[in-house]
């Protein structure tokens, strides 16, 4: 597997400048005849579709939502960085990069990061062209807030609901390009995979998951903009549909798969409840610009919150890294979560949790203030709780929230099959190994908007524009017929345990060797508990009704089936990689508490290529250059 | 200050890990295909925590259902807070069930009695054709967005954000309409099958912002014009829909769509 990141060189300013410059052109006339299927309709997705749409492309866009407006971007609550530094305290294009790179813990892509941080400001100009009602001050401009990892305020927000805006904004330029007639939406379709003719991506077979039916489509590039896969550990912040399949197909067909145990896991979620529970539910990163974070002092203090004076607790995040204190990145706060509860002091029935509180705030700056930053953060915690946080602190507890590895891309976000393109959280590009709050949102606009649309068109000016194999051509033929045997055979296997059961169980395999602390005996117990059920899976699943109509209970017992074999993927990663950094905390390597890199050994992506069922896929290793900042121990003291 | 709670808890004042388990009986719609008769049926669900969710709840049914070689209650959800508007049944008659602000997703077993009989319905509307059980197909709302529920930007070609201020209060308008999660709950619970509340949200999120200015006429009067073509009904002020909303949007967007269709019929933007 060859892994050239096609980096332009030159200095790190001019690097986007200069592929742009470079970039080939397609003349109008032509673009029309070039066909692209998007896969997914998120914040990615859609503005991917658009943007190629409104350059004149002809895009067919997939998702598998009833709507594109219901994926699950559309949870993000918290914002959007932007460099723009309307806030006059400092911030920078070269800011937004080096916190991005050093909260990655120096794994990621130093180019791409460049890139992103300068593509932000454009985002935020064209969500408000869009009519993103982005939250303003008094004077009719735009309003800021911190997020972790920053000391300046340079998140765009809509009150906690800024996904949903972004998505729908991304939504409605969707819309209107399919109102154009130049973008075909295939809503209730789910892509299950992908067609690769002579080494390149060449079309998907999908599955109308309300007749059944199963249909081919051809193109000249495929875009899969798909998400992440959090939901292999089962519970977690995603939607409950939100799955791995499209981009495990593709590594299957043979795109590299980079990092995949790099999983973030949000500090803020509200702590699980109980064996019924079904997913868990995020309380956004902009709390911590208000609240504070604390445990009791005393192992097993059980008073309630309100009655624990102020000397016997330890707000443990401002004590530990007083420079950050609460807005600490997330993954160095969740593994603070986990280490104060694992020494008795967690609170909550099962001590499983640490407390938000608000009460300083709300005495400094009153309940009503508190209330328009949060309120509906604030409702939803009552409603899920029964709890009012305004009186009494919130619970919270660390959650899988996003994953940050994905299908390896290039610069141009071309994955190791020539043609196939991953956007958004399903690729592994600019988090190196944590992600930093409000970043998501930036990269799946960035990637969606103003990469690709400058991209693709060196991958297409190089193919002939009426060269589109027919949607009969074996490897079509191949293709569907793999994936009608593969429903086929799920439904056959009439065993006695749901799909459910075993996708629970996997979770807790994977949340308890594979999550926020992890070591070899761990790991290697992962591995081997994986492969053992996913063969009893295959042995004893039961899926109900047929494939050819509606089949709620089908479409999860194929998610989890491919969830089976990318789980142990992840718990390989996590073994491989001898070291600490970022989200990935081997205990192993470990110094006063903090996780240790290495540099000499580590600083590259791993990237996993597929062999055949049954034999280990092989490591690749893309090296990890730093040019322009130098690698450093992260220092949030 | 804790209360223990007699029966299932039925406020939400009752402190976690305090509750009673509680079992009740749904009485749920079931249809195979769209053009296939329906009927309800009945089902014990098992014990349930007061602190399950609605959905959790008919996860529960369903797992017990699937396990005893039955076909599960199909209902469309995803994201299980709220706000990407999958999810949706008429629950006791109320689109969304009891609670005001909350989608059916946020609605919490600690809401009903131990032993309560509860009545489970798709939306119903003529717009909304069953596809399955609790599923209906809301394809009409992405139509009525096809006919100018954006404003026409492309990527790349817009000034700075802080190019236009826009006051506070208007930008706080535009997104208490702009909440709108395309449930269709205002549709299900319209006597007349009304989606006025959607069309006025998306209306009046993009006008009135100055942004959306140079499409604002024609987009609500295609918008509407849209509406009726789907088999939605005329809005005669009922209300039901702003009761039923989970994000409590508000009539006054239909006021606006109506003036802002009155205006586009003296414009000659129709």
């Amino acid at each position: 597997m060859k892994l050239d990141s096609k980096v332009p060189p030159g200095p790190l300013e001019q690097k986007w400048e200069r592929r742009i410059r470079d970039g080939r052109l397609i003349s109008p006339a032509n673009k029309r005849r070039y066909e692209i299927i998007v896969a997914g309709a998120g914040l990615a997705g859609a503005s991917a579709a658009a943007a190629l749409s409104e350059q004149g492309y002809q895009v067919k866009a997939f998702c598998y939502h009833d709507s594109p407006r219901r994926a699950h971007s559309i949870a993000a609550q918290g914002g959007i960085n932007a460099a723009k530094n309307y806030q006059g305290d400092g911030d920078s294009v070269w800011r937004l990069f080096y916190d991005t790179v050093k909260g990655g813990d120096f794994r990621s892509r130093e180019a791409n990061v460049y890139r992103l941080a300068e593509v932000s400001m454009k985002i935020i100009d064209h969500c408000v062209a869009l009519g993103v009602p982005f939250a303003r001050e008094y004077g009719g401009l735009l309003a800021n807030r911190s997020f972790g990892g920053a000391l300046v305020s340079r998140t765009f927000y809509t009150r906690g609901q800024t996904g949903q805006q972004l998505l729908l904004a991304a939504y409605s330029s969707l819309m209107k390009e399919v109102a154009r007639g130049n973008v075909k939406l295939l809503p209730n379709h789910e892509v299950l995979d992908l067609v690769v003719i002579d080494g390149r991506a060449r079309g998907v077979v999908a599955r109308n998951l309300i007749t059944g039916e199963i249909r081919r489509d051809a193109a000249d590039a495929v875009i899969l903009a798909t998400g992440g896969y959090s939901n292999v550990y089962y519970l977690s912040t995603s939607g409950r549909a939100s799955n791995a399949t499209a981009i495990w197909r593709a590594y299957r067909r043979g795109a590299g798969f980079a990092n995949p145990s790099f999983v973030q896991i949000h500090p803020t979620c509200i702590p699980p409840l109980g064996d019924y529970q079904s997913k868990l539910t995020l309380m956004s990163e902009s709390l911590r610009n208000d609240g504070r974070i604390w445990v009791p002092k005393k192992p097993g203090d059980k008073r309630p919150p309100n009655e624990i004076p102020e000397e016997e607790r330890d707000y443990y995040l401002e004590r530990i890294y007083p420079a950050y204190g609460n807005l600490t990145p997330r993954d160095l706060a969740s593994r603070a979560a986990k280490r104060v509860c694992d020494d008795g002091r967690g609170v909550g029935p099962n001590g499983l949790g640490v407390y938000l509180d608000f009460s300083d705030a709300i005495r400094r700056l009153g309940v009503q203030t508190i209330k328009d930053r949060y309120g509906n953060l604030f409702d939803m915690y009552r409603e899920i709780t029964g709890e009012n946080a305004y009186e009494t602190p919130m619970r919270i507890y660390p959650a899988v929230h996003y994953t940050i590895g994905g299908l390896w891309v290039d610069y141009d976000l071309m994955s190791t099959i020539p043609g196939l393109f991953v956007l958004g959280e399903a690729n592994f590009s600019d988090h190196g190994a944590n992600r930093l709050g409000a970043s998501a949102l930036m990269q799946g606009l960035a990637d969606g908007y103003f990469i690709l649309p400058s991209t693709i068109a060196g991958y297409l000016a190089d193919i002939p524009h009426d060269s589109r194999p027919p949607t009969d051509a074996p490897e079509f033929a191949e293709a569907e017929e793999q994936v009608r045997n593969r429903l086929r055979k799920l439904l056959s296997i009439q065993g006695r345990r749901t799909v459910r059961d075993f996708h629970a169980r996997l979770g807790k395999i994977l949340w308890e060797h594979c999550g926020m602390s992890r070591n070899r005996s761990g790991l290697e117990k992962a591995l081997q508990a994986v492969a053992a059920l996913r063969e009893e899976f295959w042995q004893d699943a039961r899926v109900p009704g047929d494939e050819e109509s509606l089949n709620q209970s089908l479409e999860d017992a194929a998610r989890v089936a491919d969830f089976l074999e990318l789980g142990e993927l992840i718990a390989r990663d996590a073994l491989t990689r001898e070291e600490s950094c970022g989200c990935h905390f081997r205990e192993e390597y470990q110094a006063e508490g903090e996780g240790l890199r290495n540099d000499e050994k580590f600083a590259h992506v791993a990237v996993w290529e597929f062999q055949e069922d049954g034999k280990t896929p092989a490591r690749h290793e893309e090296p990890l250059r730093y040019e322009f900042v130098k690698m450093a121990a992260r220092n949030y003291k | 200050m804790i209360r223990r709670k007699k029966r299932g808890g039925r406020d939400a004042g009752t402190p976690l890990g305090l509750f009673r388990l509680m079992k009740v009986r749904l009485k749920v719609w079931r249809q195979e295909g769209p053009n296939k008769p329906g009927r309800f049926e009945t089902y014990e669900t098992p014990e349930l925590n007061p602190n399950m969710s609605f959905l959790e709840m008919l996860d529960a049914v369903n797992e017990e259902l699937i396990r005893q070689g039955k076909e599960p209650i199909a209902f469309a959800h995803d994201c299980r807070e709220g706000i990407c508007g999958t999810c949706g049944i008429t629950i006791n008659g109320q689109p969304h069930g009891p609670g005001k602000g909350s989608a059916t997703c946020q609605i919490y077993m600690r809401k009903f009695r131990d032993g309560e009989t509860i009545t489970l319905e798709p939306f119903r509307a003529k717009a909304f054709p069953v596809i399955k059980d609790l599923i209906v197909d809301r394809s009409a709302l992405d139509r009525i967005i096809l006919r100018g529920g954006f404003i026409s930007v492309r990527a790349g070609s817009a000034p700075d954000a802080n190019t236009i201020p826009i006051p506070k209060r208007t930008a706080d308008l535009a997104m208490e309409a702009a909440q709108c999660i395309g449930c269709g709950a205002c549709a299900a619970a319209c006597p007349n099958a009304s989606a006025m509340l959607f069309v006025g949200a998306k209306a009046s999120h993009l006008g009135l912002l100055p942004q959306g200015q140079p499409e604002r006429f024609s987009r609500a009067a295609a918008m509407a014009e849209q509406m009726e073509e789907e088999g939605f009904g005329a809005c005669r002020a009922y209300g039901a829909c702003e009761e039923a909303c989970p994000k409590e949007i508000k009539l006054e967007v239909i006021s606006r769509l109506n003036r802002d269709f009155t205006l586009a019929l003296l414009k000659g933007e129709l």
